[in-house]
């Protein structure tokens, strides 16, 4: 599946781990799922390397927090893109735990959401579909005016207004 | 009961009943009758195509009545889209112009 | 009111472009109905029983002549020459085609308006008190902050997939014309004991399926915090709102299931968090928009008129319609001027775009250009000289919109129900048009008293009927139109909500049963009580037994 990182296609570094893989593969980068890491946890951490966790909306950030220094990946779950659960995941992620790593949006991820995931705090982007990547080049760039603060980075209309 | 096709043309959102061959028709009495079974199944099978093909949206199902040259959908809500709002006699199908 | 500047500009010109190429690769199959629909109500575009259903935006109820006139043209130009005016102050149009829907953006955007989030599961239009800013009993007034919330809400990035809709109105006054009491977020702004404004903040109120009356969770909140606090309702209801069961979705359900108690313990846990962060509504950013609700130029006119007087003298029926229609306004020599979109035998809250171009025209020359939306379908002209009533009154005449029924039984709420609703089991605007014609006497309704009464054509009740006086549900009962009675509900401050009278009435029955209800009020009220004081003191009871007693 394509992955969409800063804007452009990225090749995809993370081995994902079969979330029933009972055993975890050697290697780095694993990415896995929250119940596999709470089981190897020490195992893991033990063998050293840089690890991501794959999170279901289910699952807030909270439950992770006192892990995040393994972390330089958190994959968040799209079961449907209606689903906006993850969108507060990711924030509180960035704003809320200070996480630096990358957020990766994975699951039911269209285009037409990639501005509101981004504000949120994804970087990354695992395409559902297959659209074309000058597609998800134009997704950033339909709207820049933005009412609401996040951790984006984005100069609010309250910011621009005061600097005219 | 006798069942037709029916949905929302997709530019306009007019109410269309499918017709002969892959045609829509704005008039419930134009519209391919069948029985249910078959006769239903393939008209359903057409719809479903066309819908595909960004023709309409929601096609469906439904029971009608016919008499005569008039076909006359049992339920309230398809009697009320074949024919316009009842309160305004003058817009929708009923006026002639949809 | 309030102007856009450059940055509200760029945003709904900027939508509009993005609308347009959705409409494109939906035409063009590059996006399904299924990722399609979410996106095109987000823009307030429903696919309805006839045609597509545009869903405009009114901010909080206000509305200048200009747009109004561009709400006429569009009614002309892209409908059938008539819009609707909505339970939540906004206008509909029935009879719009997807593909002529991005020029209609683009021209709703020149006019600073637009239908983003009038529906989909977010943040929907913040509504208020319609006479806001100018009645006499109005302790502070909301607008600044409903622009304020306006801005927060439109396009938040974390909020637009939430579990449901989310409504959020305002009110300023005691008495609430803004039925917060049944809103997702009810703020009711009022002042300390320093004489600082403060919230008091409600939360759970909704109607629908399972109706609540909302929960205060903060008695006082000052308005720089405003916006955090918001940000963490939103985020508490976002994260742990039910998604598997769409009809236990809404905040309401999540603050019954977890307790008002602990909801407000989630809430204020998440605001520790935000308080004093980015979310803090500067003084100088409050004192900015509420510079545009700074009072119109108004002419010092002593109170006491005498020529309005004098005229009321002359004629009875603007006698009647002042008595009735004109309330108190602030300012001396001024009055609000309510005026009715509710004409016996005529689909409530609907307007020709002739009537719209007219009312823009009066506005002009009335109220200062400015008019308001009110959630019982009705339109508002909150700044009129008192001795200019008359000259209004005589043209609301010849625009059939100077009925004299203003909170009486004729000035019903009725939804589109099943002559234009893809929700709706059964048809409402005939029963309302036969109710209203009933009671078409004014003599009549002035007789009942002030009665609200709320229409619905299905359990998801945008018609408000349970928080009717007298509240009608429409019901599909085996293929058959039934119409189900309730009584006593009441949308104001001391809300509650309708009992159902027994089993339905058939769309013949229903409108005899109206007046065996109020024939029954009649008879039993004392002292001058209202409708809703006599239910609330004899109860069901005798009600129910003269309804069902033929049975």
């Amino acid at each position: 599946m394509p992955l969409v990182k800063d804007g452009k296609l990225a090749e995809d570094g993370w081995q994902k781990v079969d979330p029933e893989a009972t055993s975890m593969p050697s290697g780095d980068r694993l990415l896995v799922t929250l119940d596999q890491w709470t089981e190897h946890k020490v195992e893991l951490c033990k063998r050293g390397g840089a690890f991501g966790v794959r999170l279901s909306p289910d699952h807030g950030p909270e439950e992770i927090a006192d892990d995040l220094v393994h972390f330089d990946l958190v994959a968040l779950e799209f079961p449907a893109f209606t689903d906006g659960r993850a969108y507060s995941h990711a924030r509180l992620l960035r704003e809320r735990y200070g996480f630096e790593g990358e957020i990766r949006a994975v699951g039911d991820v269209a285009l037409e959401q990639l501005l509101f995931m981004h504000r949120s705090g994804f970087d990354a982007f695992e395409i559902a579909s297959d659209s074309a990547v000058e597609d998800w080049e134009t997704a950033f760039a339909d709207i820049d005016v933005f009412y609401q603060p996040t951790a984006d980075g984005r100069e609010t209309a309250l910011q621009a207004r005061r600097r005219s | 009961m006798p069942q037709v096709i029916i949905a929302n043309r997709l530019t306009d959102g007019r109410v269309v009943f499918l017709a002969d061959g892959d045609a829509w028709a704005s008039s419930v009495n134009d519209a391919r009758v069948e029985e249910p079974g078959a006769g239903a199944d393939e008209l359903l099978s057409i719809a479903q195509r066309l819908e595909a093909q960004q023709q309409v949206v929601g096609a469906e199902l439904i029971d009608v009545s016919v008499d005569g040259g008039e076909i006359l959908p049992t339920k309230p809500r398809e009697a009320i889209r074949a024919t316009g709002p009842t309160n305004r006699p003058d817009l929708g199908k009923q006026a002639g112009n949809e | 009111m309030y102007r856009y500047d450059e940055f509200d500009r760029k945003l709904v010109t900027e939508r509009a472009e993005q609308f347009g190429r959705q409409v494109e690769h939906r035409l063009s199959g590059k996006l399904s109905e299924e990722q399609f629909r979410p996106l095109r109500l987000m823009n307030g575009l429903y696919l309805q029983l006839h045609a597509y259903m545009l869903r405009i935006n009114v901010p909080y109820g206000v509305l200048s002549s200009t747009q109004m006139r561009k709400l006429a043209d569009i009614g002309r130009k892209y409908d059938k020459g008539y819009g609707h005016l909505t339970t939540r102050q906004n206008m509909q149009f029935n009879w719009i085609k997807l593909e002529e829907t991005p020029d209609l953006l683009r021209e709703l955007a020149s006019v600073e308006m637009h239908g983003i989030q009038s529906s989909g599961n977010c943040i929907r239009n913040t509504t208020a008190d319609e006479h806001a800013g100018v009645a006499a009993d109005e302790v502070e007034d909301p607008r600044v902050y409903c622009e304020i919330i306006r801005q927060w809400s439109t396009l938040h990035p974390e909020f637009s997939f939430l579990p449901r809709k989310f409504k959020i109105a305002v009110t300023g006054s005691p008495h609430d014309r803004a039925a917060v009491k049944v809103h997702d977020i009810g703020l009711i702004l009022d002042r300390d004991s320093s004489g600082h404004p403060i919230f008091e903040v409600i939360v759970g109120g909704g109607l629908g399926r399972t109706p609540f009356i909302g929960k205060t969770i903060r008695e006082e909140l000052p308005p720089s915090e405003l916006l955090a606090y918001l940000e963490a309702i939103l985020r508490v209801y976002n994260r742990f709102g039910r998604r598997d069961n769409k009809y236990k979705a809404r905040i309401k359900v999540l603050v019954h299931e977890t307790g008002a108690e602990e909801f407000r313990r989630l809430v204020d846990e998440e605001y520790a968090n935000l308080k004093g962060g980015s979310l803090d509504v500067p003084q100088d950013e409050i004192d900015r928009i509420d510079a545009y609700f700074a009072p119109p130029d108004y002419a010092e006119l002593p109170d006491e008129c005498a020529a309005l007087d004098a005229k009321m003298g002359e004629n009875a029926d603007f006698a009647e319609w002042v008595d009735q229609n004109v309330a108190c306004h602030k300012q001396p020599g001024y009055a609000i001027a309510n005026i009715s979109v509710k004409m016996p035998g005529h689909a409530p809250g609907d307007l020709s775009s002739d009537q719209m171009d007219a009312l823009a025209d009066l506005a002009d020359r009335f109220s200062f250009g400015e008019m308001r939306v009110t959630h019982r379908q009705n339109i508002v002209f909150t700044d009129v000289r008192k001795d200019e009533l008359y000259g209004l009154w005589q043209d609301l005449v010849k625009l059939e919109l100077a009925a004299a029924n203003l909170n009486l039984i004729g000035d019903v709420i009725c939804c589109p129900g099943l002559d234009y609703c893809a929700l709706a089991n059964a048809r409402s605007i005939p029963v309302a048009e036969d109710i209203t014609k009933r009671f078409a006497d004014l003599k009549r309704q002035k007789e009942i008293g002030p009665l609200e009464l709320n229409m619905s054509g299905c359990i998801n009740a945008c018609g408000h009927h349970h928080v009717g006086n007298i509240g009608i549900l429409g019901v599909d009962k085996k293929g058959e139109e039934l119409y189900q009675l309730t009584l006593g509900g009441c949308s104001h401050e001391d809300a509650s909500l309708g009992v159902r009278t027994g089993p339905g009435f058939t769309v013949d029955d229903i409108g005899p049963a109206i007046e065996t209800v109020l024939d029954t009020y009649v008879e039993l009220r004392e002292h001058g009580e209202e409708f809703i004081d006599t239910y609330r003191r004899v109860g069901m009871d005798p009600f129910k037994e003269k309804l069902y007693a033929a049975r």
